[in-house]
């Protein structure tokens, strides 16, 4: 059925060239810093040099003293004409700004926002800014901030927790009791983020003419208009954002709304145009885009022929210092909190506690591959404590492919899968048994070398059912996408569709989807990205859900317009529809095929002849599609169940890697990944996400770290400390595709935005870990980096 | 605040450029806001990322580590001097879109001048050689596969230009 399914299409699944490259390759693209305004003037920060402290005084009078520098803005000023940004769950008195108001509470958080002619200009003036600040007491450590009596980040709050719920699925107990065998392991996932090559960026222009504010932005966020205009005290339709600018990379954190009030604050109170764009520094510090930093306390009960029957996971999460949605990143791994495996019942307690560190934001996957770390590196661990070999045992507990669709305890229903064979795919294109070979004998031979093997679900999608939730307040049960389809006079067709895009290539997709239905080639199709104000609702490109949701509103209104092309050649040829047939934009009556109108005639008809019309069809040839997530539109249960995403991908990690014994650095020697993301529009954008998605889950793995010094300051603040793969580190993947079609969607596609780095970082792990096993030690915590597996290796040694 | 100007010229992509510059403007600021040549990159603005590459006299240099005046008297090329006259894709940029080399498009120019420096000096590198010389570029997209892909692919076309 694999193969099958994956044919049948004329465009769909074939390897086409993209729509975006040519003007990307030579240099045309247009990004947030390409926009130059007439009259633009650039902003620069000051900011926070402690981790908590109470502001005293800020004195700005010798940055306006510089020639070129029109405005100092401080959170005195600001804070009171803005609304504040709100977290997305229920914590009201946990408020944020886009500048301090009174208080810090990071170490890089804005404190004030300086106006110049250039950026240099504004830097300048930022360093003449003096600031007194009284230090006060913070909390690092989200093990202390959880307890009673922490220093708190927001005291008005009353705690540092801002969700905590401890969610039962299942007969938990009863089946921990039956049990043969129990065990509980500890990991720690490494606070890094997504660290796109752009940083983030924000152009406004206040139009007083017609109480407008117009935004360009680098920017990947849903309701990103509504909230601007919301902490703005604004009218929606007073906010106008332009989707057409491209976006340098975000893969979930480009959530600029503090920068975006900032900006449309000095616009409109300035009268000019202003452009913020981070530097490297202030996008690692004040940026607020730091990923999860969990602790992962899970419990397993086992049988001893392999069989899991139950989890208990608790997940305590820092978050820093405030929080837009990423509280919600605990929410989305409930919709497949057992990950693959056929788990029977599910404890699982999330806990998001606030620390004096910078905020975290939305990161690739929304959580769901720090769970499936701490998920595969417990199903290792059972498989060590049974002596079993770790394929076998996931063999075993795989859901089997005549099972779909199955419900798992917390109330996901996966759609359809076959995870059985794209792990064998991943073995195969690995040569596991050479794999095996190599590496013993890479042991006999004295070095270290381990092999890592991880499979897991991708959700894709992009519901939001984690904020109704946790959130009961939040009633959010529709998370629609839409697309709007012209086709002019001359016959060219043009898709409309309502969001930035930041590299997955949805100009293609449409262009594809629509080519694809209506049967004209994409290479003539025009996609464009309507502003905010001319656009249909969207949520944006999060949680894997293009290909599904633009895709699926894509077909829907293609095949709209193929309804009206039947429609008006039924009417012109006197002919019942189910007498015509349609090729390639001609409607021609079923086997004569001389009484035929070509595209060309019939959309001449829609657009000049509406004599010739049916009756009830409107003029002109044009038709919208707003399409509500499959599966999506209820609220959860009591306990917390609930359908959190429409399908399910699947991917299976195989990796050797070699540890160097003189310095700890680990060598991925072999890399293969097994994949399954149903029918694939366009597998060259598939294979890239994927294999992007892999080099991200190295740097998580081995690498990136955001760290804190004992003092709150953040150490990792150029792309110096902080280590992103490059081409040296990212070795040579074999991707093997197979194709499990979604029962929920227009062509049987899913996701495939966060593949890769859902199981990257769990398979290095286990690599690595496989590597340390003889020396009888393993690392329990991410980024393993070279230092860490170097110290660990000398420990072990000054011990023996 | 007025800064003293030094008188430069350049020849980018061809054509001699002519400006007054304070000596601070990094290479990079003028190229893009002096010029509004937007192709060339400021991913780090400290010499890590490579999204500001640009051909110093055919070498690959950091354009956001050097001073516009620094480069006066030289002959640069950018990005959008490795296209065709008409400003579609050249040979290698065309070897980029048929391997899908990039996705943001971020990285993409600094990928591709230092692609081009490669295959300069180098017409038929080894997979390793293609690593090493994008190694101090980084990709937060593609994983790199494509763009090896890419080059390679390009290396092949030299060498059996169509006729
Ligand atoms: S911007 Fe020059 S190396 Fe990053
Ligand atoms: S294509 Fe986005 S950073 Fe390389």
């Amino acid at each position: 059925m694999s193969a099958a399914a994956q044919k049948g299409f004329r465009y769909i699944g074939k390897k086409r060239r993209t729509k975006e490259d040519p003007r990307f390759v030579t240099g045309r693209g247009r990004f947030v810093a390409d926009i130059a305004l007439a009259g633009m003037k650039h902003v620069a920060l000051v900011t926070s040099p402690h981790a908590a402290a109470r502001i005293k005084a800020i004195r700005a009078d010798r940055a306006l003293a510089l020639a070129g520098v029109h405005c100092v803005l401080t959170g005195a000023e600001l804070c009171a004409a803005v609304e504040p940004l709100l977290p997305g769950v229920d914590a009201p008195k946990v408020t944020r700004y886009p500048l301090a108001h009174g208080v810090v509470r990071y170490a890089g958080e804005w404190v004030a926002a300086v106006v110049a002619d250039t950026r240099a200009l504004a830097e300048d003036a930022a360093e003449r800014i003096e600031v007194d600040y009284e230090p006060a007491e913070y909390v690092l450590d989200p093990e202390k901030a959880v307890l009673p009596g922490s220093v708190l980040v927001h005291p008005l709050h009353g705690s540092n927790v801002l969700y905590r719920r401890k969610f039962v699925w299942g007969p938990v107990e009863a089946d921990f009791a039956r049990a043969e065998h129990k065990l509980a392991l500890r990991v720690r996932w490494g606070r890094s983020a997504t660290v796109p090559i752009e940083t983030f960026g924000v152009a406004a222009q206040w139009d007083p003419g017609r109480q407008l504010l117009d935004v360009w932005a680098s920017i990947q966020m849903p309701k990103y208009p509504d909230q601007t205009a919301r902490a703005l005290r604004l009218p929606g339709n007073a906010v106008r954002v332009h989707f057409d600018v491209d976006v340098g990379g975000s893969f979930g954190v480009k959530r600029g709304l503090k920068h975006t009030v900032l900006v449309g604050y000095l616009a409109r109170k300035l009268g000019y145009p202003v452009r913020l764009i981070e530097d490297r520094l202030e996008n690692m510090r004040g940026g607020d885009m730091h990923g999860p930093d969990r602790i992962f306390d899970v419990q397993v009960a086992f049988d001893g022929d392999g069989t899991i029957r139950s989890l208990k996971i608790r997940a305590l999460d820092d978050v820093g210092a405030y929080a837009g949605r990423s509280p919600l990143q605990l929410g989305k791994p409930v919709g497949a909190i057992v990950g693959p495996y056929q788990i029977h019942s599910v404890e699982y307690e999330p806990i998001s506690v606030m620390t004096n560190k910078t905020a975290q934001e939305a990161v690739r996957g929304f959580g769901q591959s720090p769970t499936n770390y701490a998920l595969e590196t417990a199903i290792d661990r059972v498989a060590r404590h049974l002596g079993m070999d770790r394929i076998a045992l996931r063999q075993k507990n795989f859901i089997r492919k005549d099972q779909f669709p199955y419900l798992i305890p917390s109330g996901t229903s996966y759609d359809s899968g076959d995870f059985h064979t794209v792990l064998d795919k991943a073995l195969a294109a690995a040569d596991y048994p050479a794999l095996l070979a190599a590496r013993d004998a890479a042991r006999r031979a004295g070095r270290l070398a381990g092999i890592g093997i991880s499979s897991c679900l991708e959700p894709s999608g992009g519901n939001s059912a984690f904020e109704p939730l946790f959130n009961p307040k939040n009633e959010t049960t529709t998370w629609m996408d839409s697309c709007l389809v012209r086709v002019d006079l001359s016959g060219a067709i043009t898709g409309v569709m309502n969001t930035s895009s930041a590299g997955q290539g949805h100009d293609t997709l449409v262009a594809t989807v629509l080519g694809e239905v209506l049967e004209r080639a994409p290479d003539t199709i025009r996609v464009v990205h309507a502003d905010s104000l001319n656009a249909l609702p969207s949520n944006s490109p999060v949680g894997s859900r293009m290909a599904i949701m633009l895709g699926g509103a894509a077909a829907g209104a293609a095949r709209k317009i193929k309804a009206a092309l039947f429609a008006i050649a039924a009417h012109k040829l006197n002919q019942d529809l189910a007498d015509l047939e349609y090729h390639e934009g001609s409607v021609s009556v079923k086997g004569d095929a001389k009484r035929m109108l070509s595209w060309d005639q019939l959309v001449e008809i829609a657009h000049r002849k509406f004599h010739q019309m049916p009756s009830g069809l409107e003029p002109g040839l044009q038709a919208k599609f707003v399409w509500e997530v499959p599966t999506g539109g209820a609220l959860p249960t009591a306990d917390g169940r609930i359908q959190m995403y429409p399908c399910f991908s699947f991917e299976a990690h195989v990796v050797l890697v070699e540890i160097d014994p003189a310095t700890g650095q680990p060598k991925l020697v072999r890399y293969a990944c097994g994949h399954d993301c149903g029918v694939m529009i366009s597998p060259d954008i598939v294979h890239g996400m994927t294999c992007g998605g892999i080099a991200h889950g190295i740097g998580a793995a081995l690498y990136e770290k955001f760290a804190y010094s004992d003092n709150g300051q953040l150490e990792s603040q150029s792309f110096m400390d902080y280590l992103i793969p490059s081409a040296m580190e990212v070795p040579a993947i074999a991707i093997v595709d197979h194709c499990s079609p979604s029962p929920h969607t227009s062509f049987g596609q899913k996701g495939s935005g966060e593949a890769g780095y859902l199981g990257a970082p769990a398979a290095i792990a286990c690599a690595v870990n496989d590597a340390l096993a003889p020396l009888g030690t393993s690392i329990d915590a991410l980024p393993m980096t070279p230092l860490q597996i170097w110290t660990r290796m000398r420990d072990v040694r000054a011990g023996n | 605040m007025s800064e003293q100007l030094y008188p430069i010229s350049i020849e980018v992509n061809g054509t001699l450029r002519e400006a007054l510059v304070p000596a601070r403007l990094s290479l990079v600021d003028f190229l893009r806001d002096t010029l509004r040549l937007t192709g060339t990159h400021a991913g780090c603005e400290h010499g890590i990322c490579g999204a500001c590459s640009v051909l110093l006299d055919g070498e690959p240099v950091r354009s956001c580590l050097m001073y516009a005046v620094q480069a006066d008297g030289r002959k640069l090329t950018t990005i959008e001097g490795l296209a065709q006259p008409d400003g579609t894709p050249g040979a290698l940029q065309d070897a980029f879109c048929e391997a899908h080399a990039t996705q943001c498009g971020f990285c993409t120019p600094g990928m591709v001048i230092s692609a081009h420096a490669l295959l300069e000096t180098n017409p038929a590198p080894s997979e390793h050689e293609i690593r090493e010389a994008i190694g101090g570029n980084l990709c937060r997209c593609t994983g790199y596969q494509q763009i090896v892909d890419a080059i390679k692919l390009a290396a092949a076309k030299r060498e059996a230009p169509t006729p």
